[in-house]
């Protein structure tokens, strides 16, 4: 379709609706893009929040080759074979990243680390990761984010900053929504923040909570045991900043409302106490079913982790942090999980995908990566510390912008993706499947022992 | 390499075509059964050998967001119980809630070659079919949840039925669903929206919507009658696992009337006994209800004793039972449409419950009259896994070996049931037909469940045992769509033209004009982005055709 620029030129435009973003975990669906169809170029993208409308309208096709072997320009299929032989030689083969690609892309991943007797883990170990042991531990109440538009009275958020980190949750989700039940949006909720520090999005909290760094856990299990009926002590403010009054009050609130949520983020998975945090809070939230109907979700952060989490669980029935070495899936984070397993200097091959630990993680782990003890493959989007650092560098289409697929909102559901316009870079899932039928040749040429009982 | 197989000198079991137990020979080519192959194809010597169809599971619980979420809750359990990578085979994890791969490969090895997931939500349908592309070998289709989704409760609630028939043909479109699912209808209001309470009696209006469940039920027993689906609604009846049920599912198989109905898992909605205090068996008046009514089916939901993960729809009944042991505990509220309880279980032969769940579920077997309208399920996971069918069926075959079993369980139990009296032994004809040509025939499947010309050529060869369950543990040979994956128990291939089972019944176009605007103000998902493409169905799909009749007879 065609239409008239600002300065009077045709210009070929193309309009997506219900396009879906994938820079955070709110995958909002309802976003209309504009395209330039002749620069390649999103111009508009209509109902996007200041992140949404950067990470459309700063996409642009770049000038680069599409794979690299140590820094010079190779055809992709070389690259491919290289990283496949690679993978295939190594002893001790990972395979990290996969929270900003589709589902369709993930599932290629597990079965590459299988035939490689490798590990494969994803962005949560660095994230929710003790959100998903937590989960393993004590479960989840949990709910979409359309109840919470619909139902919830009592909305609170732990340890986040959405009003920075997800942008519209509050708007299309959890806060000011009309909902079913809840006809006057904020009106409707009380809202409450709990966050170590006075965050933008503090601004929106009929209650804010200062708690202690470091002290969840204590304020988390003084709301248990006021639900086993168990007094708030009188030194709470000692111990985790917040004064028993205004405890008392929120429990209350939490009892007394109708459908009560918490969001919780990374200020309690990351702090001190970890899995025992999310674990805690989770447990808080299923001990509130004795009195109202309370459910607790994670705000995911990247647009597809949930995706990523979904995936390597149902191939291999745990989220993250598996290794295949012995012929089967083995879960142990701290064993398996990426920054461990480069700190400690094991691997000697590392498949990145659309990610950056070059530039995110711990020093010992950067070095390790970045030696000559560990070849690293990556395949990403976008040139980043870790693709120039890497060996073998294969650069892809990106996902929501330039290609579809499927992709799970923070709340597990999953979204069909509404590419603007084509790329001349192949997509994760083309690369991805090309690699693993390349490594499932190989490992048939290997004609490995596999493993038996015996070995468990 | 010859895509013609001919299995020889088999005792074939085929009882839709009423060939039992005679020697004979099946004839296979691309993927369906012949009357001859050329002298090239391969050649299997099934000597003293069963021959049967592939088993068809009508009621599990292996794909979708419910069972990921149970497969995550469970490291403990996939640890002890890992699933090898072989040659032709992917790795995964074993447990009570396998990973994909090891649910294909799991059920293959126990002669199935068709499974149906029995619960999924609409919002997360795409979900289920990801994972069915996953789940190998096997062929899948799935229920969908619709039992509580406001927007179709309103329809009725309003009296427009037309527009309802419509909507639930829509639905059942834009989920690429094999039939409708009701779980515990109208449920799900008083759990999310007033403070975890349920519904009692099905003539009771809920809160919310002021509809009683009776007339939900109602409702989508006419919708899928008009609509001619393969299979009637799939229905997860009111007051699941309460003492004193059975008069709740004697109702619920009343309101269809002559129409038909499938009654799922119906062991846990067959106790007597008073709301609160331990159950006692009713399996003779559910089967007395079964046995005269040629319109109703029904699976059994055997219980064994063992692990087990409750998951299903009906939240309340799970958050109920999570209070007995404060294990972990999952709740997945999806919006406007339905709920989901998760929770680990332990069946204990010395309790008093899950013993008189265990006979009630036999008794049920052995007092139905009709093998054909009554199915071999043990609601995998809920009442345990699938992995328990071999055994199910030394029970119902073996009456020593049923009393043996008697004797190591709760006697108080044992003593309130009749199954001790049941001197009935199935045939290894029942046998197949309540494995294989009985739930092919419920859901309609012409080209399942048996070996005629035509059929698919989904065939399972096992060595004649004495011991029944050894015997359907290891098939010799399994073969799916013509391919030979399973040759002297070890497998050759994983390679199968699976299929996705759907149905595609006409509707108004029209009637999205009159569903977009609750979805616009009461999703949190557009419209345009709810209905499923065809991508997702991977060119496995198959839409199986609809046409109307009152019982599994009628052709």
């Amino acid at each position: 379709m065609s239409a008239v620029s600002k300065d009077n030129k045709i210009v070929n435009e193309k309009i997506v609706e219900n396009a879906t973003c994938t820079f955070c975990g709110c995958c909002c669906d309802d976003i209309t893009l504009t395209v330039d169809m002749d620069k390649k170029v999103v111009t508009k993208a209509k109902d996007a929040c200041v992140l949404g409308k950067s990470w459309f309208l700063n996409h642009v096709i770049e000038d680069k080759p599409i794979a690299r072997i140590a820094g010079k320009e190779v055809p992709l299929d070389d690259a491919i074979d290289e990283a496949a032989k690679i993978l295939i030689e190594a002893k001790f083969p990972i395979l990290y990243g996969m929270s900003d690609t589709i589902c369709e892309a993930q599932r290629q991943c597990v079965p590459i680390m299988d035939d490689c007797l490798g590990t494969i883990d994803t962005t949560t170990s660095v994230c929710h990761g003790p959100s998903g042991m937590a989960f393993q531990g004590v479960g989840e109440p949990s709910m979409t984010l359309g109840e919470v538009k619909n139902r919830a009275d009592f909305v609170m958020y732990w340890g986040g900053n959405p009003a920075e980190a997800h942008p519209r949750h509050f708007a299309r989700y959890a806060v000011t929504p009309e909902g079913m039940f809840t006809p006057n949006g904020k009106d409707d909720r009380t809202v409450v923040i709990c966050d170590v520090r006075h965050t933008k999005t503090a601004g929106v909290a009929d209650i804010f909570l200062q708690v202690k760094p470091g002290k969840d856990f204590e304020l988390l299990w003084m709301l248990r045991a006021a639900c086993k009926g168990v007094e708030i002590p009188e030194n709470s403010k000692e111990i985790c900043g917040v004064d028993k009054e205004t405890l008392e009050d929120l429990f209350e609130k939490m009892k007394n409302c109708n459908y009560g949520v918490i969001f919780f983020g990374m200020g309690l998975t990351m702090s001190r106490g970890r899995h025992f945090n999310s674990g805690a809070l989770m447990a808080l939230a299923t001990d509130l079913n004795e009195f109202t109907h309370f459910v607790a979700k994670p705000a995911r952060g990247h647009g597809n982790v949930t995706g990523a989490d979904n995936v390597v669980s149902w191939q291999t029935g745990y989220p993250f942090g598996v290794n295949f070495s012995r012929g089967h899936p083995r879960f142990n984070p701290g064993e398996f999980t990426t920054v461990d397993t480069l700190t400690r200097g094991e691997a000697d091959a590392a498949l990145i995908i659309a990610s950056d630990p070059v530039a995110n993680f711990p020093k010992p782990a950067i070095d390790h990566i970045t030696s000559d003890k560990c070849k690293l493959i990556s395949i990403d989007t976008k040139n980043t510390p870790t693709s120039e650092a890497a060996h073998v560098s294969i650069q892809t289409s990106t996902y929501g912008i330039n290609t579809g697929g499927t992709v799970y909102r923070m709340d597990d559901v999953p979204i069909s993706l509404r590419p603007a316009f084509d790329s001349p870079f192949p997509s994760d899932l083309e690369v991805l499947t090309k690699l693993r039928e390349k490594v499932n040749k190989l490992a048939k040429k290997l004609n490995r022992p596999y493993a038996t009982k015996k070995y468990i | 390499m010859s895509n013609e197989i001919r299995i020889i000198n088999g005792i074939v079991f085929d009882p839709t075509n009423n060939i039992e137990g005679k020697v004979g020979d099946i004839c296979m080519k691309d993927g369906k059964i012949v009357a001859k192959v050329s002298k090239s194809a391969k050649v299997i010597d099934a000597k003293g050998m069963a021959v049967m169809p592939g088993g068809v599971d009508i009621h599990c619980h292996i794909t979708g967001p419910k069972v990921n979420l149970a497969r995550k809750l469970m490291p403990e359990d996939h640890r002890l119980d890992p699933h090898f990578k072989t040659p032709n085979t992917q790795s995964g994890s074993g447990g009570i809630v396998p990973s994909t791969f090891a649910t294909g490969y799991r059920y293959a090895t126990l002669g199935y070659t068709t499974a149906m997931e029995a619960a999924v939500p609409p919002l997360t349908a795409r979900h289920a079919l990801e994972e069915m592309y996953d789940t190998p070998i096997i062929d899948n289709g799935f229920y969908v949840l619709l039992g509580n989704n406001l927007f179709l409760q309103s329809l009725i609630a309003e009296g427009r039925y037309a527009e309802f028939k419509e909507a639930v043909a829509w639905w059942l479109n834009a989920t690429k669903a094999y039939t409708v699912k009701l779980v515990n209808p109208g449920g799900d209001e008083p759990w999310k929206g007033h403070k975890n309470l349920n519904v009692k009696d099905i003539d009771e209006d809920s809160k919310a919507t002021d509809i009683a469940p009776r007339k939900v039920i109602e409702a989508f027993i006419d919708a899928v009658h008009e609509l001619g689906l393969p299979h009637p609604p799939h229905i997860h009846c009111n007051n699941l696992g309460h003492s004193g049920n059975f008069d709740t599912t004697i109702e619920s198989m009343k309101t269809a009337g002559d129409r038909r109905l499938h009654v799922a898992h119906i062991q846990f909605n067959s106790y007597a006994g008073e709301l609160g205090k331990p159950p006692k068996s009713a399996s003779r008046e559910i089967t007395d209800y079964v046995n005269s009514h040629e319109n109703i089916t029904c699976d059994v939901g055997q219980v064994m004793f063992g692990k087990a993960m409750f998951m299903t729809a009906d939240a309340p009944l799970t958050y109920l039972l999570r209070g007995y042991k404060k294990e972990k505990w999952v709740n997945a509220d999806t919006e406007c449409e339905s709920g989901c309880g998760i929770l680990p279980f332990d069946y204990q032969g010395m309790i008093y419950t899950h013993a008189l769940q265990w006979a009630i579920g036999l008794e049920i077997f052995l007092l139905s009259k009709d093998p054909w309208r009554i199915v071999l399920s043990t609601d995998h996971p809920n009442g345990g896994s699938f992995a328990n069918y071999p055994l199910v069926i030394k029970l119902l075959m073996d009456y020593e070996f049923r009393k043996q079993a008697m004797k190591s369980v709760n006697q108080k139990a044992m003593n309130s049931t009749i199954l001790g009296e049941l001197k009935r032994e199935y045939t290894l004809n029942e046998i197949c037909i309540v494995t294989r040509a009985g739930p092919a025939k419920c859901l309609g499947l012409k080209n399942k469940g048996h070996l005629g010309i035509g059929a698919d050529a989904d065939v399972t060869i096992y060595d004649m045992l004495d011991d029944k369950e050894e015997m359907f543990n290891a098939p010799r040979y399994v073969i799916k769509a013509g391919m030979l994956l399973i040759e002297n128990h070890e497998f050759v291939s994983d390679y199968t033209d699976k299929k996705v089972l759907r149905v595609a019944p006409d509707f108004d176009e029209s009637i999205e004009d009159v569903i977009k605007p609750f979805f616009d103000d009461f999703y949190s998902i557009s419209f345009r982005n709810y209905k499923i493409d065809d991508d997702y169905l991977h060119g496995q799909g198959l839409v199986i055709d609809t046409h109307k009749k009152n019982s599994i007879y009628e052709n």
